[in-house]
């Protein structure tokens, strides 16, 4: 067993060890080994997207290596990746992808955004073809700030999951829920970028009477919402 | 500069050759010749087959609502280097158009289309002109002075919602949908048929079933990316495969599409530093150094000459940091997973940490400024400078050179593949490792010098077959000459002010163009930038290498296996912030 128990811990009281076992059995509970091995083996996706990328594939090399924490194996397939690090500037042009890996990611499955533009848009966030934020269509776990964060936030963000991870239980977690947790709908290249989850408060918007746009007629304006 | 305009013996030729139809541009600080829509192909022709004018560098636009046009601004060049000359074109607002060059400078292409994608202007015959940068069936064309984005405020920054009550407001909470979306009125997304990028797939489908073929055999489109290890973040080729072989292939690009040149008319003159960081950014430095010169020569200031050896000093060790990483991750996309590139990040990790020391980031230095640099260099950096310049570097690029130049696998992998001729790279006018690779010695550091490159001694390096393998052997050259610029450089750095003049937040930019340019590690990188005398510009445009390189991504492709697709693209070495900007 590695190291992140203690021997107290394994041994919970009321659990009574018989003591000529002592020192060959253990007793924990399930959430407990669960959580030890997942948080000690995540794969993250190969998946760069912007400048955090290159600080993603730094971390990863030998000056801070990624795999001191269990975390060297990077999947480019979603099928066999555990966390998500969403590392850059998430476009309109490139969120229907995302949703689509993310949606193909078998559980459990965890999402760092890392960086200001994965968090919220960044300098970018005025942008017309920008998201702001991927946490408008992902659950994110994990947000670390910087632009990009240095190799040691990302260590940090990864050691926060890591944190976060053993705090589930099999009650609460999602994944042992007995229905099927739904698939994100992934967002349509329209006009603009839209969300299907928000096409009724869409269609209310832009079918409006027309005496709210009363003041973009008379200038002539762009016919916008 | 000077209220007169000088004039190139140049243009009074051009002049004289077409009298009535063309006009010198004699708005104060613009330079060039305008020329009537109808006429420009002529104009053009005769510019490049009796004037040699044979690089075309950039065609870009100007969109000068409220008046009714939108300027077309091609920048001309000569591949034996030297000033070059601007040709302009109006065309209206109402109904842009324009007749496409691509048949006589092939490296328009997607410059076309991205000028067609963000101003709506048409070009005429051109093979190919669909959205690049957004997706078809986007509402609007963004550059166009009159579109706002969702989260408009105001013409110019600082933003008065921001500044100076710093009041924070979630800009989404302002909008209805509360996201960073509009959408035109009567808009019924339940009933919208996405295109589902088909009209790519047919351009695809059309130009494959042009070949002739006499056994029947179905063709293959394959989708490389955006998700996928061996494009360098979110590039997308499309390939359509006559079994192994690509008969056609199309770049798609824009999924990192940041609007730096949207953001970029908002920004003040300052402002914009950062973002130029974050174009291309494995070499932030170059990047800046290139924004800085061009709006040092709009305002008429000469940099401090202690800050012109610091700007040199970076922007070398950015091109070594640069062209080692791209070297690494060549032999990534070889095949031989991760060791020689981590070979490769461990010398740019020790030039990181002079940029960080020196600047306080990494990666996204903001080190530039205009008239000099932010703040000096330390006998301490200066120390760890020529340590690595003199001790280090030189070693472990003969390292690199002896484990990799004659190892059977890259050989037999990379020669003869990819193969530009020297004619072909000035036609779609690639630049820099490049270009070089294929013959042409042609580099702004000595073509068209800036900042002190002409006091310093280096060469230009050349190879002759342009396949991956010289693009590969040129960057071991190049961080040989680098070396030797670092070590001139170390020497010859004089003590001084780091900046002249005062330094100031909101700089004065007098009314006119500037189109600058610099060598940066992927080849020329220009800045367009057009002042209406404002605090922020009227336009900023980016030039950038990687996205005029790609255009001829097809071309090198053409006839190679679908491996040897990505092995061509790690050769190029593309940096998607800039191709997408």
């Amino acid at each position: 067993m590695g190291g992140t128990m203690s021997t107290e811990e394994y041994r919970k009281p009321g659990f009574a060890v018989p003591p000529e076992i002592a020192g060959q059995v253990a007793i924990t509970s399930l959430d407990k080994v669960y959580n030890w091995s997942r948080s000690n083996s995540m794969w993250p996706m190969m998946f760069g997207l912007a400048c955090c990328a290159i600080e993603m594939i730094c971390t990863a090399a030998s000056r801070y290596d990624l795999s001191r924490f269990g975390m060297e194996v990077m999947r480019p397939s979603p099928r066999q990746a555990d966390v998500m690090i969403v590392s850059g500037t998430v476009t309109k042009k490139m969120v229907p992808q995302i949703v689509r890996l993310y949606n193909q990611m078998s559980e459990p499955k965890y999402v760092i955004a890392m960086g200001a533009c994965a968090c919220g848009g960044g300098p970018f966030k005025e942008g017309y073809n920008v998201v702001p934020g991927i946490d408008k269509y992902l659950p994110v776990d994990v947000y670390i700030a910087g632009c990009p964060p240095t190799p040691q936030g990302l260590l940090n963000g990864l050691i926060t999951l890591q944190k976060k991870i053993k705090q589930e239980t099999i009650p609460t977690s999602r994944w042992y829920r007995k229905e099927p947790v739904p698939e994100i709908p992934i967002p349509v290249l329209g006009p603009d970028l839209f969300d299907p989850r928000k096409i009724d408060l869409i269609y209310a918007e832009t079918h409006k009477s027309i005496e709210m746009h009363e003041d973009d007629i008379a200038t002539g304006g762009e016919t916008h919402v | 500069m000077s209220e007169q305009n000088p004039i190139q013996p140049v243009y009074l030729e051009i002049l004289s050759k077409f009298g009535e139809n063309l006009r010198l541009d004699d708005r104060p600080n613009y330079f060039g010749i305008i020329a009537q829509t109808e006429k420009i192909l002529e104009v053009l022709t005769f510019i490049k087959d009796s004037l040699f004018y044979d690089f075309l560098s950039s065609v870009t636009a100007v969109d000068d609502f409220p008046e009714e046009k939108i300027e077309i601004i091609y920048h001309l060049y000569q591949s034996v280097g030297g000033v070059g000359i601007e040709i302009k074109v109006f065309v209206s607002r109402e109904d842009s158009q324009v007749p496409s060059i691509t048949h006589l400078y092939p490296g328009a292409e997607l410059q076309e289309r991205e000028i067609y994608d963000l101003f709506g202007v048409k070009f005429i015959d051109h093979p190919d002109l669909r959205r690049i940068l957004l997706w078809e069936g986007f509402a609007g064309h963004p550059l166009r002075k009159d579109w706002t984005e969702p989260q408009y405020e105001e013409p110019a920054k600082p933003f008065k919602s921001r500044w100076p009550e710093g009041k924070g407001v979630l800009t989404e909470s302002l909008n209805p949908y509360n996201d960073n979306v509009q959408y035109p009125r009567k808009f019924d997304p339940a009933k919208f048929e996405p295109d589902n990028e088909q009209t790519l797939y047919r351009k695809l489908q059309q130009k494959s079933n042009d070949t002739p073929n006499t056994l029947h055999t179905d063709q293959l489109i394959v989708n490389l990316g955006p998700q996928h290890p061996s494009t360098h973040g979110v590039f997308r080729m499309v390939a359509a495969l006559e079994g192994e072989t690509i008969v056609d292939l199309k770049p798609v690009i824009g999924y990192l599409h940041r609007n730096h040149e949207k953001i970029g008319e908002r920004n003040t003159y300052l402002q914009i530093m950062p973002y130029t960081d974050r174009l291309d950014y494995l070499s932030s430095m170059n990047n800046s150094f290139g924004y800085a010169i061009t709006i040092e020569r709009m305002m008429g200031i000469q940099p401090a000459i202690r800050a012109e050896y610091i700007r040199i000093m970076m922007a070398e060790l950015t091109r070594i940091a640069s062209h080692i990483w791209s070297i690494g991750f060549l032999l990534n996309d070889l095949g031989a997973y991760f060791t020689p590139a981590l070979y490769a990040m461990e010398e740019r990790e020790l030039i990181l940490d002079i940029f960080e020391a020196l600047a306080g980031s990494r990666m996204m230095c903001n080190y530039l400024r205009f008239g000099g640099v932010v703040r000096d260099i330390n006998e301490e950096i200066l120390k760890k400078v020529s340590d690595l310049v003199y001790n280090r570097l030189e070693r472990k690029t003969d390292e690199l050179d002896r484990y990799l130049t004659d190892n059977e696998i890259i050989r037999s992998r990379c020669e003869g593949v990819g193969i530009l001729t020297s004619e072909q790279a000035i036609a779609y006018s690639v630049t820099g490792p490049l270009l070089r690779s294929s013959g042409v010695p042609y580099d702004i550091r000595r073509a068209d010098p800036y900042g002190i490159y002409d006091q310093l001694e280096f060469d230009i390096c050349t190879r002759q077959h342009g396949d991956v393998y010289d693009r590969y052997l040129i960057r071991l050259d190049e961080i040989r000459q680098s070396l030797r610029i670092l070590k001139q450089v170390l020497t010859q750095i004089p003590e001084g002010p780091v900046m002249n003049g005062k330094v100031q937040y909101n700089v004065r930019v007098p009314a006119g163009e500037m189109y600058g340019r610099v060598e940066g590690p992927r080849g020329e990188l220009g800045f367009y930038v057009v002042s209406d005398g404002k605090p922020n510009p009227k336009r900023f445009h980016v030039r950038a290498p990687s996205f005029v390189n790609i255009t001829s991504l097809a071309e090198m492709c053409r006839g190679a296996k679908i491996a040897d697709a990505v092995t061509i693209l790690g050769s190029v070495d593309i940096v998607l912030g800039e191709v997408d900007r």
